[in-house]
């Protein structure tokens, strides 16, 4: 199989890019697959506290760019999960650090050793979101259900499209179905209306996720929160299975059958 | 949506005030604002294009001003945006070459 570089961006910050990183890598890596997840957010990072490595980094990306190490100096290898790898940015730098090129050079070398590598973007539309960008094959787009987050991601796509990523696939990320159901939060299909890429996933609105983040404790590694069963099935729908998606129609009636869809579908 | 009906929500005048359905306003709000960014065109510059549209057309024909409508829609058919304009005709000048 040829390795994917998929960049994971949103425009807005705090909508669940680092989040869904660090998850849907564990998921992938729990699939039998090597994969690496690489902080692209250079001098705000955040995928190692969330994927629980902060206190073992030694050699940064930056430093391998630079030549200070080799780049498999680097990478870290995850405890918990077998064949998931991070590889950690400087948290003392800017995004000058590295250029479009140095991140395509980087992406190409990881390519030998890995069949998924995951870049998590800083937020924005500038140089840190084009350096993420630019080692990519193909996107996962991260939005909430709220106009400010849906309208940057469009921009976001439009950029992705300029860059020729394919495919660009949305994932809709902390919703409430209670506030779904009673008309005070955008649907799934309301955001897929005005935003008119393909889906792959919706994630619920999860304590659990803030607990996985407190403990640096990735979810798939715990599993049976409706979250982690949310990035399970985006992993799964990366890898080419199809998983079939929970209706997105909130206002049928709740019968078992929905009950189960809802429990399941994610 | 009409600009009509966008500056009713905007006042709360809309859906928000009845029902409680802020999640409808977020959808036409989106819309809205996504149709703007996706054209380059601000709401300034549609807000122009209807002053100009009107000295145009009120050349020809006698129209009803505080009725019209003029914005932006997504026809989500073809992936387009139309500038749609709805203007009530109250009379049709007549000019030398018509019959
Ligand atoms: N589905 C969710 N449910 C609950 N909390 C979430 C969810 N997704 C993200 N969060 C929380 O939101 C915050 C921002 O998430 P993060 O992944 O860091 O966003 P980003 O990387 O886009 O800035 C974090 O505190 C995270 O734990
Ligand atoms: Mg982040």
């Amino acid at each position: 199989m040829a390795s994917r570089v998929i960049v994971v961006t949103s425009g807005k910050g705090g909508v669940g890019k680092t989040t869904t990183t660090a998850n849907v890598a564990a998921a992938l890596a729990e699939m039998g697959n090597k994969v690496v997840a690489i902080d692209g957010d250079v001098g705000l990072r955040n995928l190692d506290v969330v994927m629980g490595m902060e206190n073992r980094i030694v050699y940064t990306l930056i430093d391998a760019i630079e030549g200070a190490c080799r780049l498999n100096q680097a990478v870290i290898r995850d405890k918990r999960v077998e064949n998931l790898y991070m590889l950690p940015t400087a948290q003392s730098r800017t995004k000058d650090a590295v250029t479009p090129q140095q991140m395509i050079d980087v992406c190409n070398e990881l390519r030998k050793d890995y069949d998924y590598i995951l870049v998590d973007c800083p937020a924005g539309i500038e140089a840190g979101f084009k350096n993420a960008a630019a080692g990519a094959d193909e996107a996962l787009v991260v939005a909430t259900p709220e106009v400010s987050s849906v309208r940057d991601a469009d921009r976001i796509i439009g950029l992705l499209e300029a860059m020729e990523k394919s495919p660009i696939r949305l994932i809709v990320n902390r919703i409430r179905r209670d506030m779904v159901k009673r008309g005070d939060m955008l649907g799934v299909s309301d955001v897929l209306d005005v935003l008119a890429i393909d889906l792959i996933g919706m994630i619920p609105d999860d304590e659990a996720i803030i607990t996985s983040a407190n403990s640096g404790i990735l979810l798939t590694a715990s599993s049976g929160s409706p979250a982690s069963r949310a990035f399970k099935n985006i992993a799964a729908r990366v890898a080419g299975e199809d998983v079939p998606f929970m209706n997105l129609d909130s206002n049928e009636s709740a019968g078992i059958f929905h009950r189960i869809k809802t429990m399941f579908g994610f | 949506m009409s600009f009509i009906s966008n500056f009713s929500n905007l006042l709360g005048l809309g859906r928000m005030g009845r029902a409680g359905k802020s999640g409808d306003m977020a959808k036409s709000r989106l819309t809205l604002a996504i149709a703007h960014d996706r054209t380059d065109i601000s709401p300034g510059t549609i807000e122009n294009m209807r002053h100009d549209i009107i000295d145009v057309i009120k050349k020809y024909a006698e129209i009803d001003e505080e009725h019209i409508e003029l914005d932006l829609e997504n026809d989500k058919s073809n992936g387009y945006f139309a500038l749609v304009a709805s203007i009530p005709v109250m009379k049709v000048r007549r000019t030398r070459g018509s019959l």
